[in-house]
């Protein structure tokens, strides 16, 4: 019985977040619940006009789907903090960063991917043509990994914090502008009929970037906060 | 149970030194850990040892001085439990954060039988008491494979019967080559020669 390689490790890691919140299904609805309301308040606030709904679409999703993304990403570390279960993890024998990476990807696939398959149904709400779809689906799949990873940097500086959601907001929204802003060009571009191209590679390069970096940062982070 | 070697050393600390809140709980703390060691840390409340055992698993890494050196895994028990509400007691334990092995399901289920808690591997934590979920936690000692272990008060919450196998648990380790650092107000009752760790005079 020696200690699992950090590639068996990790997928253990991703299948116990998974179980996890597929046993507490309201943190999973949640955010969907929290797009589905804002999506229904804008024809009220805007005017049900279809022109000019499907006009502010791209922006209002891309910001939805950014609030979101900030609201659930307080509570990636906060229960194994309270539990004790994150001191076990910093002291296990596989890299922390390995590790981090995981708790991540199981966040992104709950929150952004679920977010991603179910946003042309909202999209739908706001009136965006439908050439714009995939478009939006994709932009939110590689923003969404971005989104996350920051909000684990945000989360395992505050997760020490008793009251750590204000915080994490200050911290961390201004990192998420990038993503905004080339995630709305992007549906943007696809609504005009301009090519949405680079503007997805620019969300895939900052995906890459943050993947290479941000569980630095949360490795980091877990490690002050649990020394604190 | 640990494939170290009797009196290998498994943990140096060097002339470690904690202020905590203008008090000085150690100063010039020296001392080595060698397989074989069965130690009790001594000292009051507050006094330091939650701490300086945090310092020795690497938990704390910063605010102190003095030097480390560990050369051998270790398996750390905290205050806090580690066990997941939602997660059953045999999955706490297979996909333990941790990382310190893989188990067969008849091992879990062994080490559960030996903490008490049989019959209980598949039902939701949530609905076990405090003193279970220590128990799935100390679950973990039968299934370990690192030389070193340090405990942090592990009789908290359990039983005169579960406090006799824990000690049971613990010589038959240091027997084997192991080594436990416990911290504990209560004395251990061991047919086993104990050291005794003072945060102000060292290990005697």
């Amino acid at each position: 019985m020696s200690a699992p390689s950090t590639f068996r490790f990790c997928a253990r890691l991703v299948r116990r977040q998974l179980v996890l919140a597929v046993r507490r299904p309201l943190e999973i609805g949640n955010p969907l619940l929290f797009f589905a309301m804002v999506v229904a308040l804008f024809p009220l606030g805007l005017g049900p006009a279809p022109d000019q709904l499907a006009r502010f679409a791209p922006g209002i999703l891309w910001i939805i789907a950014l609030l979101a993304n900030l609201l659930s990403s307080d509570a990636v570390f906060r229960s194994d903090f309270d539990d004790g279960s994150l001191e076990q993890l910093l002291l296990a024998p596989q890299p922390l960063y390995a590790a981090a990476l995981s708790y991540i990807f199981a966040h992104w696939l709950i929150t952004g991917v679920l977010l991603a398959l179910v946003s042309p149904l909202f999209a739908g709400m706001l009136g965006l043509p439908g050439n714009a779809m995939l478009t939006l689906a994709l932009s939110l799949l590689l923003g969404s990994g971005v989104l996350s990873l920051i909000g684990g940097i945000g989360a395992s500086l505050t997760v020490g914090l008793k009251r750590g959601g204000m915080l994490i907001s200050l911290l961390i929204l201004p990192f998420y502008m990038p993503v905004l802003i080339f995630g709305s060009a992007a549906v943007q571009a696809a609504v005009t009929g301009a090519d949405a191209g680079p503007y997805l590679a620019i969300l895939g390069a900052m995906l890459s970037l943050a993947i290479a970096l941000a569980p630095l940062a949360i490795a980091a982070g877990l490690r002050i906060s649990v020394d604190a | 149970m640990s494939s170290a070697t009797a009196g290998e050393t498994l943990l140096a600390a060097q002339s470690l030194s904690l202020e905590r809140g203008g008090r000085q709980l150690f100063e010039d703390l020296s001392f080595a850990v060698r397989a074989g060691q069965l130690i009790q840390i001594d000292g009051a409340n507050g006094a330091g040892k939650t701490s300086l055992l945090r310092i020795l698993a690497g938990l704390s890494r910063y605010g102190f001085e003095g030097n480390i050196t560990r050369q051998s895994s270790l398996l750390y028990l905290g205050h806090q439990a580690g066990v997941k509400q939602l997660l059953t007691p045999r999955e706490n334990l297979a996909w333990h954060a941790a990382g310190e092995g893989e188990y067969a399901n008849a091992d879990i289920e062994q080490a559960l039988a030996h903490v008490g808690l049989t019959g209980y591997e598949d039902v939701s934590s949530h609905t076990l008491s405090a003193g279970q979920h220590r128990r799935v936690n100390l679950a973990r000692l039968y299934l370990s494979n690192s030389p070193l272990w340090l405990l942090d008060e592990p009789f908290a919450a359990i039983d005169q019967k579960g406090v006799a196998e824990l000690e049971r648990l613990m010589v038959k380790h240091v027997s084997a080559g192991g080594a436990v650092i416990i911290t504990s107000h209560q004395s251990l009752q061991v047919s086993y020669p104990l050291s005794h760790l003072s945060l102000s005079a060292g290990l005697q």
